[in-house]
């Protein structure tokens, strides 16, 4: 059980990592500087409900796109299951495999239910400079939705200017 | 918990609603919903049973939350609701509504064109003038205005409930721990 105190919070540089996105291909925390990135912890795929919660975000994508944010889902299941995963679902971004050795990534954000073996539902929301703006831990239970992130988004947005010679 | 914000409705219950029951009743039930989840025809059985315990004290609105990738033909499902209730009125809204949950799951092509178009037509509308409505997107925007209402109030799949402006994490699939929470924002 991860303790709500631990999920890293706000101010903190987020902790590099670097995993599997197919079988065969791998990206790091350094390959989505200078924009804004979510992260979303959750504990695993083919969820028993529709209207899962990746499903949502997938839905709401181009709203993250219009503040320039890229999202990456993140849990302990293998690359394999989450191509399968992704394929059932219509998921249009990534989906990170945390999964050897097994949640340590989850471990470094503070994310990880040590009992159950899976990432917990916890989401960051990272500036370009790579660190934490926003992070919430639902209970694993309750979808935490996307209103968090959007005003997080748009916190951020009022915070940073556009850089320049940006093309919006 | 570090729960730093708490979902809440917004914009609230107003005449851009679809809503059954009385205006001024103490409690406000609004749904979230996607005609082709089979969730929320569950949650439209359900319901009946829920509201009759709170016997008129409640207030039911519905607004449209379709996941389309997982639903292909939820979009348009939710915009022949919108086309018959525009020619045929609020009546017409909650015939198409019912209707469209009661044959959901008759089979892989119960929510195509074809089927809404007759839903439409047994709902009081015309077959024609939806599917020209659905051609045209005529209402695509209305429900997509839903769509964003929905996920910035907090909707985090469907049926998502809010209860007087609050959202409903609680069971709503058993009636009487459903009725049992609206009871509670009644008293």
């Amino acid at each position: 059980m991860s303790d709500p105190s631990t999920i890293l919070p706000a101010g903190t540089p987020a902790p590099d990592f670097k995993l599997r996105v197919t079988p065969d291909q791998s990206v790091s925390l350094a390959d989505f500087r200078g924009r804004p990135l979510i992260i979303a912890f959750y504990p695993g795929d083919f969820s028993p409900v529709c209207g899962d919660q990746m499903s949502l975000y997938n839905e709401v994508l181009h709203e993250f796109r219009k503040h320039d944010a890229e999202l990456l889902g993140v849990s302990v299941d293998s690359a394999w299951c989450h191509a399968a995963f992704a394929k059932s679902r219509n998921l249009h971004f990534p989906l990170l495999s945390d999964f050897e050795p097994k949640g340590e990534i989850a471990r470094r954000y503070g994310a990880y239910r040590a009992k159950e073996g899976t990432a917990a539902r916890a989401l960051f929301v990272l500036d370009g400079d790579g660190v934490i703006r926003w992070s919430y831990l639902s209970p694993v239970g309750v979808n935490p939705g996307a209103d968090g992130i959007l005003n997080a988004l748009e916190a951020l947005g009022a915070h940073q200017p556009a850089p320049s010679g940006a093309a919006r | 918990m570090s729960a730093s914000y708490v979902s809440v409705l917004r914009p609230d219950v107003s005449d851009r609603d679809h809503s059954r029951g009385p205006e001024d009743a103490p409690v406000t039930l609004v749904e979230y919903g996607d005609f082709q989840c089979p969730h929320c025809a569950r949650a439209h059985r359900v319901l009946p049973h829920v509201l009759r315990q709170l016997d008129g004290r409640v207030r039911f609105v519905f607004r449209h939350f379709p996941i389309t990738s997982s639903h292909p033909d939820a979009m348009h499902a939710a915009e022949a609701s919108e086309s018959v209730a525009a020619s045929v009125g609020e009546e017409g809204f909650w015939r198409m509504h019912d209707l469209m949950y009661e044959h959901q799951s008759d089979g892989p092509d119960s929510l195509d064109d074809r089927h809404l178009a007759a839903y439409a037509e047994r709902a009081g509308g015309d077959a024609a003038d939806v599917l020209r409505d659905l051609a045209a997107g005529t209402y695509e925007e209305y429900v997509k205005e839903d769509f964003m209402n929905g996920v910035r109030s907090g909707v985090n799949g469907t049926p998502t409930f809010f209860i007087n402006g609050r959202r409903y994490d609680g069971e709503w699939a058993v009636p009487e721990m459903f009725a049992a929470a609206l009871e509670e924002a009644a008293s």
